[in-house]
């Protein structure tokens, strides 16, 4: 299962060490391919835009929700059942879709299509899994907590502050590092929503293979794929640490 | 000051609590004295913990119900952090992201004393409940047992020294022998500290062993209010009769013989009773009774008992309990008599009957209570 799996990514990874233009069999080592990508204009812009609307959108998410787990999990609203199942359909809705409709709705508001739709293409995307991570972890908290630090002197804010964030931590770092390694990898719905000269990584990857296969591709990719892991391993124990930071 | 000490801690006057339309705290009105360790009994959903939250400040009372006063100061619009009050939680509730040391520091942290005191205050809030501040004091509520992690969560709530602590149900979560530990450290803190103690607890045993007074609580209101002697050995109604200890049960029509005396004719045939001072009984009207197990004796019914009221029956079980034995009867007019008995030796001394045979339980007419109906 695993050779199934993973397979591709170390082939990647091993050919992009390949001291051959042409990919099909080993030849020697070489960091060649590293060194010609970081000589290549476009790519160095796609990271760092990428890198941008990652480090934005994952700010914004996180923080919108955030909010909006709290609200669902400690308020009794009217229309709440509704926002709880409205907030599924991101998760489930098939990325395609979530791209062209994004692009309609720029197009019926006139926005110009570029960096700051993408964002915003980013951050709608985000919220819901945010929301899904933080909110799981705040249906195992309860009240009492709470309800402690109120009665050792601390007002509503304050117990927030110092006891239901601390708690909460591990899940929004957790959904943090989750909604960044989204944001970083998206390609479908960035292609909809960006204009000319927005390209995040993922969008200059794929023009450069539409073009010609050179293994420099190899590079890139080995990077996305070993930042991506690295994070997800992050959110992951993240999202495991019991809270306890001594 | 001598004035000052009989102004009550904790004043409920009329105050009532609903939710969703349903009076979970029911026009509920008691005092408690400075000093005084105070229990609120009963089963779950008798609106003990609402009465204690309703204290504590999370839940409003019911607009325009009544009035809830601590310390003589009316508090219904005070939040839980402006009333000053202790509170240890059945859970523990102890901060998991936080040290012992810094549990017990959060209270005064918030309360801004001055830095340099708080570490000494820590400490002695520490070995005030038997914890070695050294070996604890940086640990993590995950690494102690729960003996200790309520013994933290009892020093973070006395270490602001409050003149009222709220405890409910705080050794739920312990086993037997541990729990009767605790309850004898909490009755000592509560003597030595002079701190006003409410503590909610559904385990009757509990109440009886640390209260000053108890309420018994039943469906959002106040069955009975009285020291652990006072519902134990007069309860005033068939809940609290049953609630607190065990009770046979009888009930029959009544007829005044004058001087809180009465006549009672049931099924069983005839008793003579005597009310307890307070106890409202209509003549002629049915009226129930409760006997205690270990007020109660069991003949041979070729004997004549000494008690005047006795009822015929068969012996069913003999229950074998070590300090005492308890020998149910099956009554001849139906239903179960329990009867407890001192051992005095079963080896030297056994009881003269055995199972099947056939027995009288009896009992002096003031070892009864008269009940008044529940409504």
């Amino acid at each position: 299962m695993s050779l199934f799996l993973h397979a591709p990514l170390v082939t990647l990874i091993v050919f992009s060490f390949n001291d051959s233009r042409f990919s099909a069999s080993w030849t020697g080592f070489t960091l060649e391919w590293y060194r010609r990508m970081l000589e290549r204009n476009d790519i160095l812009e796609g990271l760092g835009r990428s890198l941008l609307v990652g480090a934005i959108a994952t700010v914004v998410a996180t923080t919108f929700g955030t909010l909006l787990a709290l609200a669902l999990a400690r308020h009794r609203f009217r229309g709440r059942r509704v926002v709880e199942s409205l907030l599924y359909l991101p998760l489930v809705t098939p990325e395609i879709i979530i791209g062209i409709s994004l692009l309609s709705l720029f197009v019926f508001l006139g926005v110009p299509l570029g960096l700051g739709t993408i964002t915003v293409a980013h951050v709608a995307f985000c919220v819901a899994f945010v929301t899904v991570v933080v909110g799981a972890r705040l249906r195992g908290m309860g009240r009492q907590l709470e309800e402690a630090a109120m009665m050792l002197g601390a007002d509503e804010w304050a117990a927030f502050w110092k006891v239901t964030v601390p708690q909460l931590m591990p899940g929004i770092v957790s959904g943090a590092l989750l909604a960044f390694t989204l944001s970083f990898d998206d390609y479908v719905i960035t292609s909809f929503v960006s204009g000319s000269g927005s390209s995040t990584l993922p969008l200059v990857v794929y023009g450069m293979v539409r073009r010609s296969i050179e293994p420099s591709i190899n590079a890139i990719s080995t990077v996305i794929v070993v930042a991506t892991s690295g994070l997800l391993l992050l959110a992951d124990r993240a999202g495991r640490s019991a809270g306890l930071r001594s | 000051m001598t004035s000052a000490r009989l102004d009550p801690v904790v004043e409920f006057q009329s105050v009532s609590k609903s939710f969703d339309g349903k009076r979970a705290v029911d026009d509920v009105s008691f005092s408690i004295q400075p000093g005084e360790f105070f229990s609120l009994l009963g089963p779950s959903g008798c609106g003990k913990t609402t009465t204690l939250r309703l204290l504590a400040g999370f839940e409003p009372a019911d607009p325009g119900t009544g009035e809830i006063r601590i310390n003589g100061r009316r508090v219904n619009e005070e939040r839980p952090w402006e009333r000053g009050v202790g509170m240890v939680f059945q859970n523990y509730a102890l901060f998991p992201h936080l040290s012992v040391e810094r549990n017990v520091a959060f209270g005064l942290e918030q309360r801004r004393v001055p830095r340099a005191e708080i570490p000494d205050r820590v400490h002695r809030a520490l070995d005030l409940v038997r914890l070695d501040p050294r070996e604890f004091g940086r640990r993590a509520p995950s690494q102690l047992s729960g003996g200790q992690r309520q013994r933290v969560a009892l020093a973070r709530a006395l270490v602001l020294e409050p003149r009222l602590l709220l405890l409910d149900e705080p050794l739920g979560a312990l086993d037997l022998k541990l729990r009767k530990e605790m309850q004898l450290e909490l009755k000592s803190l509560n003597r030595a500290l002079g701190i006003t103690f409410v503590y909610v607890t559904h385990d009757q045993e509990e109440a009886l062993t640390m209260s000053d007074r108890i309420a018994v609580m039943d469906r959002g209101r106040i069955a009975q209010l009285g020291t652990p002697a006072d519902v134990y050995e007069n309860p005033r109604t068939a809940f609290v009769a049953s609630f607190i200890g065990e009770s046979n049960f009888f009930s029959g029509r009544s007829e005044a013989l004058g001087d809180r005396r009465w006549r009672i004719t049931s099924a069983h045939g005839v008793f003579e009773v005597v009310a307890e001072p307070g106890v409202r009984v209509a003549a002629g009207a049915e009226v129930g009774i409760a006997v205690r197990p270990e007020w109660m004796d069991v003949y041979p019914l070729d004997q004549t008992p000494p008690e005047e009221n006795a009822v015929p029956g068969t012996v069913q079980e003999i229950i074998y309990l070590g300090e005492t034995l308890h020998v149910l009867v099956a009554l001849d007019a139906g239903g179960t008599a329990k009867v407890a008995v001192r051992n005095e030796g079963q080896l030297i001394k056994p009881i003269p009957w055995t199972r099947g045979a056939r027995a009288a339980v009896a009992w002096l007419p003031e070892d009864c209570q008269v009940l008044e109906p529940s409504e």
